[in-house]
């Protein structure tokens, strides 16, 4: 099965759609609720992520038997140092996205935590790609 | 303690999710920190915030969480009370502040999920 959204920087109205129809989808497959809750967890950070830094995104979703296979493409800033990124606590967020009670610098180590296999592909200036695993 | 007993000690209003109200509840977790509430493993906890925005309801949504007490009366927008409702979310809403509604419940009881 193959799932595709557009997700629009700064709209945090719709912030989470995506992971909500995913959770949906993955509910009505029957997948255990653990591995649900992991999924959509680790999507819904990184869907949030896109809405508090990029410019715009696309989320493409890939299930099958075996698991679950997560992209997300940002045109946006990029990060410039990953590593950094990746420490919890470190968060370049603005001022409103840390209001709306998120940019604690807690969101890609979340989604490490929550996913099986978890690479970042980003070019500074041009955007960022994520690839989540989650395994059934 | 039911979710009704929680809502008659923090004198809530129930916004939506009454047919929750006979649940049992344990623990609670207390935070605005809505990254924070994402890093909660367990499943079966009232979530206690002063945060009410729409994404408080997602958070609440992917976390598999059923219960939300909103402290200081602040406005539930129907947004948030229509996504709440969607996924059978009840929502309560306290005059009292999120210090108070903590004290109190766990006073009467209720754990800590940390």
């Amino acid at each position: 099965m193959y799932f595709e959204y557009f997700v629009e920087g700064g709209d945090f109205t719709n912030a989470g759609y995506a992971s909500s129809q995913i959770k949906k989808h993955l509910k009505e497959l029957g997948v255990d609720p653990s591995v649900i809750k992991r999924s959509v967890i680790a999507l819904y950070e990184a869907e949030v992520n896109i809405v508090a830094h990029a410019y715009r995104g696309k989320i493409k979703i890939f299930i099958n038997k075996n698991g679950v296979k997560m992209l997300l493409e940002d045109e946006g800033p990029g990060i410039a140092d990953v590593g950094l990124a990746m420490k919890k606590g470190f968060s370049t967020a603005s001022e409103a996205v840390r209001e709306m009670g998120f940019g604690a610098g807690m969101g890609l180590p979340n989604i490490n935590e929550n996913s099986d296999s978890f690479n970042i592909d980003t070019v500074v200036g041009k955007g960022t790609t994520l690839e989540i695993i989650i395994n059934f | 303690m039911t979710l009704n007993d929680v809502c008659n000690l923090v004198s809530g209003k129930v916004i939506c999710g009454e047919s929750r109200l006979n649940d049992e509840i344990s623990h609670a977790f207390a935070s605005d920190l809505l990254s924070d509430v994402l890093t909660v493993k367990t499943n079966h906890f009232m979530l206690i915030t002063g945060l009410a925005n729409l994404q408080c309801i997602r958070t609440a949504e992917m976390s598999d969480i059923s219960y939300i007490l909103i402290a200081r009366n602040k406005s539930v927008t129907d947004e948030m009370r229509e996504l709440a409702s969607e996924n059978n979310i009840l929502l309560i809403v306290s005059p009292f502040s999120l210090f108070k509604c903590s004290g109190i419940l766990y006073s009467a009881g209720i754990k800590p999920v940390y």
